[in-house]
């Protein structure tokens, strides 16, 4: 029973994620704190923590509140329910997209798409930003290898083992 | 940058492809699909990127796992998306699971938290300098730049929710590009 109310639950917020995962959190807050009650606010932000340490995209979030409330299998189960309306809407939608790549409405509609993902894709970094550094040495790990991973072409894996390591040395 | 258009793929290179982006993900995957996809890979050009980036961005769902859809399907069909998005998924998921039981019992130790506040700073700024990477190029007209200048105000000083934002500047930026075009 738990693992289809997992699936109806993700499965619903998969296709109303639109923006992203972050974008939807206010959401899945609501429905999993006061309308299921399968967790408390302080679980809830606990859970996003554990999900925001790990590596991998921030669908993650449906993992582990999916392993909060029913184990592996929740996980599991609530994770799919994320990815698959959306991922099957995606496929369809790029292969639409492919087979009208010379119409006019396509070309239009492609430039017309591109400064808005600019702007919200910094805006998404700016709010994102403004929530995580509260002191100096964050702040300049935070400024130096936005600039590094700007101007370069370096591997994002030494900046962010960079970053772990001044945390662990200098705080 | 190398013309990548007739590239075709195998399963396990999609595979591996994406579990390398996945695993290496902290704190945002769009940074180092990106590096993987477009700088390491050149399985995209930056233009093509940013095309299928911003078709993803406007549908529901994670941007990166939608565009693992999208690419792997291009690539070899419904077969070629499970690959890109097991690949992706697969180590994150298992990781996030153990991770979770260890937190529980360890998360409270200076050495842990020290250690994730100065990753979580690094993830941030590679978040924004990818960010900075992708809307360069779309901003070297201007129209785009003040359009594009136009969306993050939004966003970012007036708070406004992305579905707002969108139904608000996609009208007026398909109103620019219609009279370009």
């Amino acid at each position: 029973m738990m693992l289809t109310a997992l699936a109806l639950l993700f499965g619903k917020l998969s296709l109303l994620a639109v923006g992203g995962v972050n974008s939807t959190l206010p959401e899945i807050a609501r429905e999993v704190v006061s309308v299921h009650h399968w967790l408390t606010p302080a679980q809830f932000a606990q859970l996003f923590a554990i999900s925001n340490a790990a590596p991998g995209p921030n669908v993650m979030i449906s993992t582990v509140i999916g392993a909060h409330v029913d184990g592996v299998a929740g996980g599991i189960v609530a994770t799919l329910a994320m990815i698959l309306p959306a991922g099957v809407l995606a496929m369809a939608v790029s292969r639409v997209w492919e087979r009208y790549r010379e119409a006019r409405w396509r070309r239009v509609l492609q430039a017309a798409l591109l400064p808005v993902t600019a702007g919200l894709i910094v805006a998404a970094a700016g709010v994102l930003v403004r929530q995580a550094d509260t002191g100096v040495l964050t702040a300049a790990i935070t400024v130096v290898c936005a600039w590094v991973s700007w101007r370069t072409k370096v591997h994002p894996l030494w900046l962010l083992t960079g970053g772990a390591l001044v945390g662990l040395v200098v705080f | 940058m190398v013309k990548n258009t007739s590239i075709r793929l195998s399963h396990r290179e999609l595979f591996t492809g994406f579990f390398q982006a996945g695993i290496l993900g902290f704190g945002g995957v769009l940074p180092v699909a990106r590096y993987m996809i477009v700088e390491q890979r050149r399985w995209m050009t930056q233009v093509q990127f940013n095309d299928l980036f911003s078709l993803c961005q406007f549908l529901p769902g994670a941007n990166i796992v939608n565009l693992s859809f999208a690419f792997g399907a291009r690539q070899r069909g419904v077969t070629g998306a499970a690959a890109a998005v097991g690949g992706l998924l697969g180590a994150p998921v298992a990781i996030v699971l153990v991770l979770g039981a260890l937190y529980a019992r360890y998360g409270g130790l200076p050495v842990a938290r020290h250690g994730l506040a100065g990753l979580a700073a690094a993830a941030t700024g590679l978040m924004l300098g990818t960010a900075l990477k992708i809307a360069t190029p779309v901003c070297t007209r201007v129209s785009n730049a003040v359009l594009a200048a136009l969306v993050f105000a939004l966003v970012m000083f007036l708070h406004l929710s992305l579905p707002l934002t969108i139904a608000l500047m996609l009208p007026v930026s398909v109103f620019f590009a219609w009279r370009a075009a």
